[in-house]
């Protein structure tokens, strides 16, 4: 993309489709903020439930998020520009977590990764290691629902890449793996972090999965996410005040890195 | 670029086909019903239906407590059948409803995997920290009665998830995911991969089904309708084929 500014008025079609469009996304936040419990929000926020549901959320995302990255970035350098039989279909299944609803993703891990699924069974019987119900249950189910979201980032910029400066290093004897190093990886890098945080926005806001093959117990499994669902079924104002606090550190990891990352280019 | 905005055009297009298709035809009476009562109510819907093939029945099943938090945002149903009396009457002092007759009554029961993979014998394994324990969460009423029967037994329950909803939980169990669990008697009864234990028999925990059409109906006729069939002969009928006691 360059970088090329045209002065000139913006149509009107556009601003108003726009304006509608931007609503869609602030008036949720005005009715959030309306039924806010000000005065009893600090109160309400350093509650036990709230306190280790953040804990979890961060914990679990940043770990999802880490873990996108260590194998999302190779499986969209392979998807990317290894040219196998199959490859679009796996590209698919790679992304169908993007399409498919979480609950049904926690349901199919759960039949894989279960007490009683095709990997889940042998591995407990051979180590007595349970995913479901535990921490590493959650990081699981939000590394599904996440990394697509660094791996299709990845990949388009890979095959939007100028391939000169990589034959150019292979031309002078760099090894494949120092190319990706040394070449590919520096210049894909705004759309590895701009991926990054698609991925870890998504895991911090990851409920169906998590509520399915994770279960939902404070202080184990029970993530900010989750802690609001059963909230808004006990007590509002609590609910409200802990979506209060997972709006206000999504838009300020998001509002941060926007700017710093996301404007330097690496469009897709 | 283009390729993301196709696809975001056939998506918008989708949700908005999808969430305005199908009610143009005839009445709708919207029934907004705990999850405890799938398996019953989607009986008495299909009956309901072939006595009175002008009304189409839409069931909105799910834990009560959630169904009580959309009546009380306005949601747009006709009747509500609640798991007990605490949820229903929030319902009634919020003016959604003016008045509820229970329509059935159901019992608790201990419920493993059909090989009991925990070998549980009794509430008291509850507590057992080596097994996979869930229970519904303290919001819906599963969960507090689940945890009434634990109180009166003495178990403190070694929990490790609180599930959403009955039906959340029935479904752990019967995946096998889960050795044991606290659920209706009547899930038990619908289930062909779960088995049920008896609580103590000292254990006094009475579950009540109320039932009542609400105040903002849009087809108060249907709702008065389908809460009359509900009571009838051939409703309490459906209700204990499947596991229910009349009131």
């Amino acid at each position: 993309m360059t970088s090329r500014r045209i002065r000139q008025r913006a149509p009107w079609q556009l601003l108003v489709l726009g304006a509608i469009g931007a609503a869609v996304f602030v008036l949720p936040l005005i009715g959030l903020a309306t039924r806010t419990p000000w005065s009893r929000l600090g109160e309400l926020v350093t509650s036990d439930v709230v306190v280790d549901a953040l804990r979890l959320s961060l914990i679990t995302s940043l770990l999802a998020a880490a873990i996108s990255l260590v194998l999302g970035v190779p499986l969209a350098w392979v998807l990317a520009r290894v040219d196998f039989p199959g490859r679009s279909v796996v590209r698919a299944i790679v992304t169908l977590p993007m399409v498919l609803p979480p609950v049904v993703g926690g349901a199919a891990l759960l039949f894989a990764l279960g007490r009683r699924g095709v990997v889940g069974e042998p591995l407990n019987d051979a180590t007595g290691f349970l995913l479901p119900f535990s921490i590493g249950g959650v990081v699981i189910a939000n590394v599904f629902v996440a990394m697509p979201f660094l791996v299709v980032t990845v990949e388009a910029a890979l095959r939007n890449l100028d391939g000169r400066h990589e034959a150019a290093a292979a031309t002078l004897g760099a090894s494949r793996l120092t190319v990706f190093r040394r070449i590919t990886l520096p210049m894909i890098g705004p759309s590895v972090r701009a991926g990054l945080v698609l991925a870890w926005a998504r895991a911090l806001g990851e409920f169906g999965a998590t509520v399915t093959f994770a279960g939902n117990l404070q202080g184990r499994t029970q993530t900010l996410p989750l802690a609001v669902f059963v909230a808004l079924e006990q007590d509002r104002d609590t609910a409200v005040a802990i979506s209060l606090v997972l709006v206000a550190v999504s838009l300020a990891v998001l509002l941060l890195l926007r700017d710093r990352w996301w404007s330097t280019g690496g469009d897709t | 670029m283009i390729k993301r905005a196709a696809w975001s055009a056939v998506l918008f297009a989708a949700i908005v086909l999808s969430s305005c298709g199908g009610q143009d035809e005839g009445e709708v009476v919207l029934v907004m019903a705990a999850s405890s009562l799938t398996n019953a109510f989607s009986e008495i819907e299909l009956a309901f239906e072939s006595a009175h093939p002008e009304i189409d029945v839409q069931l909105n099943l799910a834990g009560s407590a959630s169904l009580r938090e959309q009546i009380l945002q306005g949601a747009p149903a006709d009747v509500f059948a609640s798991a007990n009396s605490a949820t229903m009457q929030a319902v009634l002092d919020a003016g959604e409803a003016t008045t509820s007759v229970t329509f059935a009554t159901n019992t608790l029961q201990i419920a493993v995997p059909l090989d009991n993979p925990g070998a549980v014998t009794g509430i008291a394994d509850l507590a057992n920290e080596d097994l996979l324990v869930g229970l519904c969460g303290e919001q819906v009423p599963c969960g507090q009665f689940a945890r009434q029967a634990l109180e009166q037994a003495g178990v403190v329950a070694s929990v490790d998830t609180n599930e959403g909803d009955v039906r959340a939980l029935v479904t752990k169990l019967e995946a096998g995911e889960l050795d044991v669990g606290i659920v209706y008697a009547t899930d038990v009864l619908s289930s062909n991969e779960i088995t049920g234990i008896a609580l103590p028999a000292t254990t006094d925990v009475v579950v009540a089904y109320p039932i009542a059409q609400l105040t903002n109906a849009a087809n108060e006729d249907g709702a008065r309708q389908f809460v009359e069939f509900v009571l009838s002969v051939e409703g309490q009928a459906i209700l204990a084929s499947t596991g229910f006691a009349s009131p």
